[in-house]
């Protein structure tokens, strides 16, 4: 019995000692390690062959591929800035970096980019990664909301079939939706699992401007004229016209793309890269098409959160971080990652590449629209997350579902809302 | 008491019920992993695909390194079932054949310690795991969750223990046998099941843990298996849901054969007709 206790021991002890890891070698090339959230097939392989490419070509300067995933990095960067281990090379939302940078966690780039990376993006992506005075990330994909359409069903219809030139206002939207609902089908379904950020960010083609800041640099929430006509516009879908289900509210846009094939809503409003999803799940035969969202006073401007490559601030390798991003987002580099992505690059050569520009996929409109994107409202707001989960999200859900009113809303969202974000600005 | 044939059959109609009920996520996990993209869209989906195909398989396997990931979760949850046992049994033990105010004060704890969060001690441990140079480590890993699940392990044996005969015991003692020897060869078999369904709880507990693993490794290497099924999933929630079924069921079979090869030692029912009354 002694023996084969010991034995058992012995082989514990031998299992932990295999689980160990090596820990970094001393020495030798410097290793960074990038944490990408890449996730999709083809956005896999381009990530990892241009890390391939970098490594073949700087061999003093490896780089590391981790795996990470959206719907945990925060928690996940959170405690790894907390216990000094986090990734050299952080690839995240920009809406997700205000209080990283804020909290010293990200090295500031603006002295370490070079000026053709600096002048190749547009001024209004790097508006969305600049807090106070750095510049904590480069934007380099996003994509704007757009309207999936089953084309068969629209052009039966007859309706108008906008173009980024000639885009439908939202109350042209609204009566077309009405036209094209009846018999229990529907002209558009919402999903609006997350509708803080989708009215937001759609409300600025009406001039939405909910964020204000002050002189003294402090934001409140004001609910102007324009924030509410978004949200009136879906709320009457729903409630007046019934052309859109209320069932999906409370959905994900992969939820509702079933019902879209199965002919029973004719538009869904997605985001640019649910195309990839559209293609593989669509059924054979099935025509649909890329149209720009409803355009409003302030024509079809939206608000994005861009993909972002940062620097942690504890990477002892700053410069050569720098580097790595610099080549990943080279502009032949940048539309490798776009595709992969089925998103649009923020770089101005790489939205000028021919491959971004063809009919197929809605491509073309897509690019049409990138010159009108900005960077979300809530963007730099110090104490958004808390306003979002605590005052926005429930009280838009109640409005969408019809259980308040316009005026109930705004007093949410300016009263309620105002006392979280002062917290965060004394 | 005999039981009347058509009560019966409605308690086996009953249980068939729940067990169908029980088994359709598994189930349906299963179909979903053989159909192929155009029937995952499809707004009136079947239970057996139309096209079967190994395509979601391929690609899950193309994509991540499910093997390698599934080979950490098993060493990881194998070592914290083995270790929690071992320290579990005897402390065990002690608290359930004597009862003092501290082993009292220590149930307590027990029970209070399955309260915390685990945003709550995330932080904390990282630090403490790093200072032992802990992290990005398996080893490191399989800590953490002996001791996450050693309170529950605890709580369960105790339990087991309590149910074990003390007159057992005492019979050895007369017949010659020493404690230690009492404890080896007369409460330790008789508390095989307890020590199963424990092992099997901290091994569940371990294989299915997704935010320990994410915060505390690092390299692509020592991943486990639930952190490399999340990278089949994107922004907003959208998913590639024929591979993230593929991966999620072959991520299911583990555990289900560790139960199978522990089942009958839980339900065995050692202790029956061991005392006489």
């Amino acid at each position: 019995m002694r023996t084969r206790i010991t034995m058992a021991v012995a082989a514990l002890l031998l299992l932990l000692a295999g689980c160990s890891s090596g820990g970094r070698q001393h020495g030798g090339p410097v290793t960074l390690r990038f944490q990408s959230l890449a996730w999709q097939q083809e956005s896999v392989a381009a990530n990892k062959e241009l890390v391939r490419e970098w490594n073949a070509a700087h061999p003093d300067v490896q780089v590391e591929y981790v795996q990470g995933d959206w719907d945990s990095v925060h928690d996940q960067l959170l405690t790894s800035f907390e216990g000094g281990e986090a990734p050299d090379v952080i690839h995240d939302a920009s809406d997700d970096l205000a209080d990283f940078a804020y909290g010293g966690d990200l090295a500031d780039l603006s002295g370490l980019l070079p000026a053709r990376l600096k002048s190749y993006i547009p001024a209004r992506s790097w508006r969305a990664t600049t807090f106070g005075k750095g510049v904590y990330g480069v934007p380099f994909l996003q994509e704007p909301r757009v309207l999936i359409a089953n084309s068969a069903w629209l052009r039966t219809a007859k309706v108008r079939i906008p173009t980024p030139r000639h885009p439908w206002s939202w109350a042209e939207f609204r009566e077309i939706t009405a036209r094209l609902s009846g018999d229990g089908k529907y002209g558009v379904a919402w999903p609006l699992k997350e509708p803080v950020s989708v009215t937001l960010n759609l409300g600025l083609s009406a001039g939405g401007t909910l964020f204000q800041r002050g002189s003294d640099g402090k934001v409140s929430v004001r609910f102007g004229a324009g924030d509410a006509v978004v949200p009136r516009t879906v709320r009457d879908q729903i409630a007046r016209d019934r052309s859109a289900p209320a069932s999906t509210l409370g959905s994900g846009g992969s939820d509702t793309l079933p019902g879209f094939f199965g002919g029973r809503y004719a538009m869904v409003p997605l985001g640019f890269s649910y195309r990839q999803q559209i293609e593989q799940q669509a059924p054979k035969g099935f025509k649909w098409e890329v149209l720009p969202a409803p355009a409003g006073a302030d024509g079809l401007t939206q608000g994005v959160s861009p993909q972002t490559l940062s620097v942690s601030q504890d990477c002892p390798h700053k410069k050569e971080a720098a580097q790595f991003i610099d080549f990943l987002l080279r502009p032949k580099n940048m539309v490798r990652l776009a595709l992969g992505d089925w998103m649009l690059p923020t770089g101005t050569d790489a939205l000028a590449d021919p491959a971004l520009h063809t009919a197929d996929h809605g491509w073309a409109t897509g690019t049409a629209l990138a010159a009108h994107l900005r960077p979300a409202p809530a963007q730099s707001v110090r104490g958004y997350p808390e306003w979002k989960d605590k005052i926005a999200t429930p009280a838009f859900q109640e409005y969408y579902s019809g259980a308040i009113g316009l005026a109930a809303l705004r007093e949410r969202l300016e009263q309620d809302g105002n006392l979280v974000l002062a917290r965060y600005q004394r | 008491m005999r039981t009347r044939p058509s009560a019966r059959a409605g308690q086996y109609a009953a249980l068939l019920a729940y067990l169908i009920f029980l088994a359709f996520p598994f189930l349906w996990l299963l179909s979903t992993a053989f159909k192929p993209p155009r029937e995952l869209g499809s707004l009136h989906p079947t239970w057996i695909p139309r096209h079967p195909t190994l395509a979601n398989f391929r690609q899950a396997f193309d994509e991540q390194p499910l093997l390698h990931a599934a080979l950490n979760s098993l060493l990881a949850a194998l070592g914290a079932a083995v270790i929690a046992v071992l320290i579990a049994t005897p402390m065990a033990y002690v608290m359930a054949r004597h009862r003092t105010r501290l082993a009292r004060a220590a149930s307590g704890w027990v029970v209070v310690s399955q309260a915390f969060p685990f945003v709550l001690i995330i932080i904390p441990l990282f630090l403490v795991l790093k200072r032992l140079r802990l992290i990005d480590s398996l080893a490191g890993l399989t800590v953490v969750y002996v001791v996450w699940s050693l309170p529950f392990a605890l709580w369960m044996l105790v339990g087991y223990v309590r149910a074990v005969p003390v007159e057992l015991e005492e019979a050895a003692a007369v017949d010659g046998a020493g404690r230690l020897r009492t404890l080896i060869s007369v409460t330790a078999p008789l508390l095989a099941p307890g020590i199963a369904a424990t092992a099997l709880f901290a091994f569940i507990t371990a294989w299915n843990e997704f935010f320990f693993a994410l915060v505390l490794l690092k390299s692509p290497g020592n991943q486990t298996l639930p952190v490399v099924l999340t990278h089949f999933i994107g922004a907003e929630g959208v998913a590639d849901l024929g591979p993230l079924a593929a991966a999620a069921f072959l991520a299911t079979l583990p555990s289900l054969v560790v139960f199978a090869l522990l089942q009958r030692r839980i339900t065995g029912g050692l202790i029956a007709g061991a005392v006489k009354s």
